[in-house]
């Protein structure tokens, strides 16, 4: 009798072996629309900076067909960002009132409460 | 009464096998079994030799995980009925070495689970004659879930950071040092923290969430990584920020 | 083994991630879809003048800032994940790019 452990190293593509991996891996990858989106913003930072001329030519870059495409997409990554961070949320954080904690339910739907009137105060101030 | 199910079993035996490699059976079915049984089967009647770890039979010592069809279970908590009209496939847990068939070599989990000192310290101890750590109920609450632990190893299974990075302190050596730390008796999370927020501790963590999912005793080990990160964070400022704070 | 100094990364990651799931959506909802249909105008003058407010500027600097760190943080170790290794290369390209969008974002708030 010999001691010899094999060891079975985790594959490369562990993470389509189950639903659960692909879903964690399409949340993290919700990144890459994120930086994406943030590159546009700035790139709307510095066109503000240059001038109004500038700045209409920006305006019309993110309203040509393919500016709408690629903010669509980026769209569709961030709620799904959203989603995911604030279903976890409670687990980081949880909340205990008089020695009970309080649902993550309910620290769930505060966070949905809070996204909603923040984005309500955006569009008003947008001008909506 | 004479419906049967396959079951593949890894098996690996270190004096003559170079690898592992499946080999099949058929146990006779039964509605109230489970793997574990099955696996009993093949042992008693079929084949002496193949090996598996397994104490309790009722989801208690934790000796019994296995991959079953890919998903870390306990053998004794993972029913036949539930794989009827399939294929059972049974394998080590993933992310560990293979000792011989479906028992693992666990060392580095022992190691890991005692560098977190997974009991009360406390600074002075009481004289007896004091009397008795009182704790109330909401103390109580505050950890009891993470004190369910049994210590089974699923959640390393379910841990792909475990699997990339073999110096993680991982799932439930994290939950369980966020349980001594919550305990209101104990006052050794400072030192716990050399390990727990180690760049092998909570921030190797990228918040899968697989660990907590397949937990069969309910324990939440994502949330007490999370819950470690925000608070060694808070402590890591709070030493940057007061003078003499760094040690 | 030693107390890491990563929170120094994982503060603005988590903060910025909060940020991002609450702002993204509505912002990518105005410049993506409400601008192009002709609902919301973001006319020269008055971006301007939102920008050129001291607060005005704190917030449109945390709104790109947070996120990009968040989304530099969080590419890194899924470059790890798939298994690109998480050596120096990849934490150059990442945190590099985080990096040079603070700054520019920075200089252009600062010129404004
Ligand atoms: S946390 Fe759950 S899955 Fe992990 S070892 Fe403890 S009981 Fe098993
Ligand atoms: S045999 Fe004890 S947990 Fe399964």
């Amino acid at each position: 009798m010999s001691r010899r452990p094999y060891l079975r190293k985790i594959e490369r593509h562990w993470w389509l072996r189950h639903r659960r991996y692909v879903v964690y891996m399409v949340r993290e990858l919700t990144s890459l629309f994120v930086a994406l989106y943030c590159a546009l913003l700035v790139d709307g930072l510095v066109r503000l900076a240059q001038g109004q001329a500038a700045w209409e030519g920006f305006v019309a870059a993110i309203s040509s067909p393919l500016g709408v495409l690629f903010q669509l997409l980026c769209l569709v990554f961030a709620t799904f960002h959203s989603i995911t961070w604030f279903a976890v949320t409670p687990k980081a954080m949880p909340v205990m009132v008089k020695g009970e904690a309080v649902p993550p339910w309910t620290i769930v739907t505060a966070h949905y409460a809070v996204w909603a009137a923040l984005s309500l105060l955006v569009l008003v101030a947008a001008g909506v | 009464m004479n419906e049967t199910i396959a079951l593949e079993v890894l098996r690996y035996n270190p004096d003559t096998d170079r690898e592992p490699h499946f080999q099949r059976y058929a146990v006779p079915y039964r509605d109230e079994w489970v793997v574990l049984d099955a696996l009993t089967h093949i042992k008693d009647q079929l084949d002496a030799t193949l090996c598996f770890r397994w104490s309790c039979h009722m989801a208690v010592c934790g000796s019994c995980g296995v991959m079953i069809n890919g998903e870390p279970k306990l053998g004794c908590h993972a029913f036949l009925r539930d794989y009827r009209n399939g294929v059972v496939r049974v394998e080590p847990l993933d992310h560990f070495p293979i000792e011989r068939d479906l028992v693992i070599v666990m060392d580095d989990f022992m190691a890991k689970l005692s560098s977190v000192e997974p009991y009360l310290l406390v600074d002075a101890a009481k004289p007896l004659g004091e009397g008795e750590h009182l704790q109330t109920p909401a103390e109580l609450n505050l950890f009891k879930q993470y004190a369910q632990c049994i210590n089974c190893l699923l959640c390393y299974a379910a841990c792909p950071q475990y699997g990339l990075n073999e110096g993680f302190v991982g799932p439930a050596a994290l939950a369980l040092a966020h349980r001594y730390n919550l305990d209101s008796r104990d006052t050794g999370k400072d030192r716990r923290a050399e390990v727990v927020a180690s760049n092998e501790g909570v921030w190797e963590c990228s918040f899968v969430g697989a660990c907590s999912a397949v937990c069969p005793k309910g324990v939440d080990p994502a949330a007490a990584i999370q819950q470690t990160k925000v608070s060694a964070s808070l402590d890591w400022f709070k030493a940057f920020l007061l003078p003499g704070g760094r040690k | 083994m030693a107390k890491s100094n990563k929170p120094l990364l994982w503060l603005p990651f988590a903060s910025g991630g909060l940020v991002a799931a609450f702002i993204l959506p509505v912002l990518i909802l105005i410049t993506g879809l409400l601008v192009p249909l002709g609902v919301v105008h973001l006319p020269y003058e008055r971006m301007f003048a939102f920008a050129h407010n001291p607060l005005g500027k704190l917030v449109l600097f945390g709104v790109v800032a947070l996120p990009a760190w968040h989304a530099a943080h969080r590419l890194r170790m899924t470059a790890h994940d798939l298994g690109l290794g998480g050596g120096l290369a990849v934490r150059l390209i990442c945190y590099g790019a985080a990096w040079l969008m603070i700054a520019i974002s920075a200089a252009a708030l600062l010129v404004i």
